[in-house]
C-alpha cells in the first residue's frame, strides 16, 4: 500500500472468494471519481490474469476474478503499483453528451418538491438542474444507469418516503446530493425531476449505454412536445 | 427445432453469462446453478456453457420436432418423455415428434434442459444468456411462451458418457447449510450479531428471483452506519435496515448500498440457487483460504475422470 495514503487509502478488501474491493475514497468527491476512472482505465487497458469484471462504484472498484486462475494476494499485488496517487482532481472529460431532458408535467411529478426544498418556483428549479456541469460518476444498479456528480446543492432532496412501483424509463432522479437516470421503468424512490426521451440502454446498440464512466453531461431543456417527437423515434 | 407447448414458470434460456461489462452495470447473469449447466452441457460434449433452458419450479412441455439427445441437469423435476419418466443426468435420445414434459420441482428449484449443440438463440452483448429484468438476451429478451419455436445450433463434440456420476451431481443439490466468508462490511455488526446471523435459520422468502434469494426470520440488527454504494457480487449477503438478508443471484445489480455480512461461496452457488422457497438455510463461517480449497477442489473433480460414466 502506497505510504502517503491518507487515512488508510486505498484499502484492499476481500469482498468474497472470488472478488476483491479497491476502497479509492471515504465517501461521492471529484477526487475519489477521479482515482477510481484512473484505476478503472488502467485495469481495463491491461487486464491482469484471471479478471472477470470491474464494477465501479462512487469511491471504490470491485475487482472480480476467477479464482481457478488468481488469488486475494496475487491481484493484490497486481492493483497496489496502480493506484493513483490520492487528492488528484478530476480530469477534464474525454466526451460530453448532451441529454435532452423535458423537465415539464408527468416527465417531472417531484419538481415542485424539490423547487420547494431549495425555495425556488419550478422553473428556476429545472433552470437550475439543467445548467449544471455533471460527470458520469459510474453506472450501476442496473444496465446503464447512470450516477451523476454536479447536483447542485440547493436541489439536494432526500429519496420519497415510499418508492414508487414504476419509474418510468429516462427519469432524471434526484436522491439526497445524487442525481442519475433510470434507463428502464423499475421501481425506484429517487425524487423525478424530468425525463430524457434518448435510450440510455439499448443491448443492441453499440456501445449499448449511452453514457460511460466519466463522461460530461449537459442537459437541454426541451419542451413536451419535443420529448414526445424524439420518444417516438427512438429506436 | 423445439416447439413450447407449455413455458412453465419461468423458463429462459441461459447460458454463463456476459462478464466484462460491469463498468455499465450490466450483470454477469446467465445459469442461476452454473454448475448444473456446466454438468449437462460437458455429458453432452458441448461446450460447457452452451445454452440451454433453466426451468423455474415448474417446468415447461417442447415438441421435438426433429430427433435430438438431451441431457437434464439440476433439481429433479419427475419429467417424462413420452409419458416414460426421464432420469436427471442422462443423455437421452429423443426421437422427431417426441414430448418432453418436465413437470414440477420436487426438490430444489431450477433444472436446465441441455441440447447436444445447445439451443441456437442470437448472441447478445456476447451472451445467450436472458436477463430476465432488463429484458435482453435469450429469446427475445424474455422467459419462454406458448407457441415459441428454439433452434439447435449444429453438434461439435462426441457425447463424454451415457450419465453424470452421482457423487458429482450431488454438488448442485441443495445443501441445509451455506458456507459464507467474511462480508466487506462484516466488521460493522456488533459480534452477537454475527452470531446470530451464523446460528439462526431462515427462511427462504416467495419473493425470491435470480437476482436474489430473499430471507425471512428473526431480523438482524443492521448497522447504524451508512454505506457508500459500492459494486457487489453474487453470493453477498447483503442486511438492509429492516434486518431480513438479501443474498444476491446472477441476476445482482452490479452495484449495492447495504452493508454485507458475509459472502456466499463460490463452491455454494449452486446450491443457494436450488434453494426453494419456504425452506430452512443456515449459515456457517470458512476462511478464504478454505473456501478457495472447496471451490478448487469441485473443479478439479469437473474435469477428473469417471465423472462421466458409460
Amino acid at each position: 500500500m502506497t505510504k502517503d495514503a491518507p487515512a488508510g487509502l486505498p484499502r484492499l478488501l476481500p469482498a468474497s472468494d472470488a472478488a476483491l474491493l479497491v476502497v479509492l475514497g471515504e465517501g461521492p468527491s471529484e477526487e475519489a471519481t477521479e482515482a477510481v476512472l484512473a484505476l478503472l482505465a488502467e485495469l481495463a487497458a491491461r487486464p491482469p490474469r484471471g479478471l472477470v469484471d470491474l464494477r465501479p462504484a462512487y469511491a471504490s472498484l470491485l475487482v472480480v476474478f476467477d479464482p481457478r486462475t488468481t488469488t486475494h494476494a496475487e491481484l493484490a499485488r497486481a492493483v497496489e503499483p496502480l493506484f493513483p496517487p490520492p487528492g488528484h482532481p478530476l480530469a477534464p472529460a474525454a466526451r460530453c453528451v448532451e441529454v435532452p431532458v423535458c423537465y415539464e408535467g408527468d416527465c417531472a411529478p417531484d419538481l415542485a418538491d424539490v423547487a420547494c426544498g431549495a425555495g425556488l418556483s419550478p422553473e428556476e428549479a429545472a433552470e437550475l438542474h439543467a445548467a449544471a456541469p455533471y460527470r458520469v460518476a459510474f453506472l450501476g444498479f442496473s444496465p446503464g444507469f447512470a450516477y451523476l456528480l454536479g447536483l447542485p446543492s440547493p436541489l439536494a432532496t432526500p429519496r420519497l418516503a415510499a418508492p414508487r412501483l414504476v419509474v418510468p424509463a429516462g427519469s432524471v432522479g434526484i436522491a439526497g446530493g445524487q442525481t442519475g437516470l433510470y434507463p428502464r421503468a423499475t421501481p425506484g424512490g429517487w425524487r423525478l425531476v424530468g425525463r430524457t426521451p434518448l435510450a440510455l440502454f439499448s443491448p443492441s446498440r453499440e456501445p449499448a449505454a449511452l453514457l460511460a464512466p466519466g463522461d460530461a453531461v449537459r442537459f437541454v431543456a426541451i419542451p413536451r412536445r419535443e420529448f414526445d417527437l424524439l420518444h417516438r423515434e427512438r429506436p | 427445432m423445439i416447439r413450447v407447448l407449455v413455458p412453465g414458470l419461468l423458463t429462459t434460456v441461459q447460458d454463463l453469462g456476459r462478464s466484462g461489462l460491469g463498468a455499465f452495470g450490466v450483470p454477469i447473469g446467465g445459469a442461476a446453478d452454473a454448475h448444473a449447466l456446466r454438468l449437462g452441457n460437458l455429458l453432452l460434449g458441448n461446450d460447457e456453457g452452451a445454452a440451454a433452458l433453466e426451468a423455474t419450479l415448474v417446468g415447461p412441455e417442447l415438441l421435438f420436432e426433429e430427433a435430438a439427445v438431451v441431457a437434464l441437469a439440476g433439481a429433479p423435476f419427475g419429467a417424462q418423455l413420452d409419458g416414460v419418466p426421464l432420469p436427471v443426468w442422462e443423455a437421452v435420445k429423443v426421437p422427431a415428434g417426441g414430448r418432453l414434459a418436465m413437470g414440477r420441482a420436487f426438490s430444489g428449484t431450477r433444472a436446465y434442459v441441455c441440447v447436444r449443440g445447445g439451443l441456437d438463440v442470437p448472441s447478445v452483448l456476447g451472451s445467450r444468456a436472458t436477463d430476465v429484468a432488463t429484458g435482453f438476451g435469450g429469446l427475445d429478451g424474455r422467459p419462454l411462451r406458448a407457441g415459441d419455436r428454439l433452434s439447435v445450433g449444429t453438434a461439435r463434440g462426441e457425447p463424454r458418457g451415457r450419465r453424470v456420476d452421482a457423487a458429482a451431481a450431488r454438488w448442485s443439490g441443495p445443501r441445509r447449510r451455506l458456507r459464507v466468508t467474511r462480508g466487506p462490511q462484516g466488521d460493522w455488526f456488533r459480534e452477537d450479531v454475527v452470531e446470530a446471523f451464523l446460528s439462526r435459520p431462515f427462511r427462504v422468502s416467495a419473493s425470491s428471483s435470480r437476482t436474489g434469494v430473499r430471507l425471512e426470520g428473526k431480523p438482524l440488527a443492521a448497522p447504524t452506519r451508512s454505506l457508500v454504494t459500492e459494486g457487489v457480487v453474487a453470493g453477498a449477503v447483503q442486511v438492509p435496515p429492516a434486518g431480513l438478508p438479501i443474498v444476491l443471484l446472477v441476476e445482482h445489480p452490479s452495484t449495492g448500498g447495504y452493508p454485507k455480512i458475509g459472502s456466499v461461496i463460490s463452491a455454494d452457488l449452486s446450491a443457494l440457487a436450488q434453494l426453494r422457497p419456504g425452506e430452512e438455510v443456515r449459515f456457517a463461517r470458512v476462511s478464504f483460504e478454505e473456501a478457495r480449497r472447496l471451490f478448487l477442489d469441485r473443479e478439479a473433480r469437473l474435469g477428473a475422470p469417471g465423472v462421466f460414466l458409460p
